[in-house]
């Protein structure tokens, strides 16, 4: 069995993959995960996870262009350049 | 070329990386699967010229530390196996290869270890060349093997460590250990200039061109040179090199030619240890096949 290894560095940080280790059963995955992630206090905590359990999506496709959700859907500069040209009042710094 | 290899090329020239689940081109997966197993069978074949030390090793303090080196290159090739396997062969397979002599591991490992001198010279000089390849692999166009390579060069930074400090201990003791690590450094500095491979032209790598590399033989033995000369000098070591001097004006290390001749003998399986460490693996292998059998059907 192959089980993906996520480990914690430190309290309060997120989780990371790590990398993998192969094994005959759980318990070994579990005693591999720590040889390879843990030995040297370089993880508080491990996620050993099956890689069947893992599911992959890696495609985001945005049918209905919902731009309002990034950064692309509010496009300031030239607005501002026109707002200031409008006030008659020159950038003091790039906002 | 078709067009998708000529993209995938083009993709992995510009820094692109590749996961695991991505298209990528047959003659792609077979270099990586090539070097990486290169890579895998190095770290394993590695641990047997230092194992021949831990019976002997000088004080209990030593003998742990370089246990632990062991257990960390074994658990390198462990980690570096499963990145092949992820490319389609299996780990049984890279081993079974390995102990035929079908595939390769890196020349320092088929010599002998003939005093505790050498054990303090692989650790420092050794690991540090394997290091200065192992970090210009962390941008490797394979992104999972670049991943475990920053593990692999923060533990192989505590064996450079460790191998400083039996040397400096050594260095600092009596006469009779400050020859066992010249001795040692005269018998490791051909093999070690050797170790970076022959200077191909970046254009003729195909390791190169796929970026599964991203340094030339000549830039990374430049790089050993630089960071380690000075380092040997301070000591009082001589470096068994007449020619050997830095140009300060072109910021390059001139030295005599090292022997390709012998590097090439030695890496298809002539070297004055290669048959023997082979046959242990062997030995080793037949001997823990009821280990194995026994988890796995267990595990059934």
């Amino acid at each position: 069995m192959i089980f993906e290894v996520f480990r914690q560095e430190r309290k309060g940080q997120s989780f990371q993959h790590a990398g993998s280790v192969e094994a005959p059963n759980k318990d070994f995955g579990d005693w591999y995960a720590r040889e390879q992630y843990g030995r040297r206090g370089e993880s508080v905590a491990l996620w050993v996870v099956p890689r069947e359990s893992v599911h992959e999506i890696d495609e985001f496709v945005d049918e209905l262009e919902k731009n309002y959700h990034r950064v692309d859907g509010y496009p300031l500069k030239e607005k501002l350049k026109e707002a200031r040209e409008r006030a008659g009042t020159t950038a003091t710094r790039d906002r | 070329m078709s067009a998708q290899e000529q993209a995938f090329l083009e993709y992995v020239q510009g820094g692109g990386q590749v996961e695991t689940s991505d298209w990528m081109p047959a003659e792609y997966r077979a270099r990586l699967i090539k070097f990486i197993e290169m890579h895998g069978n190095s770290e394993l074949m590695g641990v047997l010229p230092e194992r021949e030390w831990i019976l002997r090793a000088p004080t209990l303090q030593r003998k742990l530390a370089l246990t632990a080196k062991v257990q960390d290159e074994v658990g390198h090739a462990q980690l570096i196996y499963r990145v092949v396997e992820d490319l389609g062969k299996p780990r049984a397979a890279c081993l079974q290869d390995l102990i035929d002599g079908k595939s390769k591991f890196h020349n320092v490992f088929h010599y002998p270890t003939k005093s505790w001198g050498d054990v303090g010279v692989i650790a420092w000089l050794v690991d540090a060349a394997a290091i200065i390849s192992q970090k210009a692999l962390l941008k490797c166009s394979y992104a999972p093997y670049a991943r475990i390579m920053k593990k692999i060069c923060w533990e192989e930074s505590f064996h450079i460590l460790h191998g400083r400090d039996v040397i400096l201990t050594m260095m600092n003791g009596t006469d009779e250990q400050r020859t066992l690590v010249q001795e040692a450094l005269d018998r490791w500095w051909g093999p070690l200039m050797q170790f970076h491979g022959n200077p191909i032209a970046q254009g003729d790598d195909p390791s190169f061109s796929w970026r599964i590399k991203s340094q030339s033989n000549d830039e990374a033995r430049q790089q050993f040179l630089d960071g380690y000369v000075p380092q040997i000098w301070e000591l009082g070591l001589t470096v068994p090199d007449p020619k050997l001097r830095k140009d300060e004006e072109a910021d390059r290390w001139e030295y005599s030619e090292p022997d390709w001749a012998e590097l090439k003998h030695v890496v298809t399986g002539n070297g004055p240890r290669t048959k023997g460490r082979l046959q242990l693996r062997r030995t080793s292998r037949a001997e823990t096949d009821w280990v194995r059998r026994a988890l796995l059907a267990e595990a059934a």
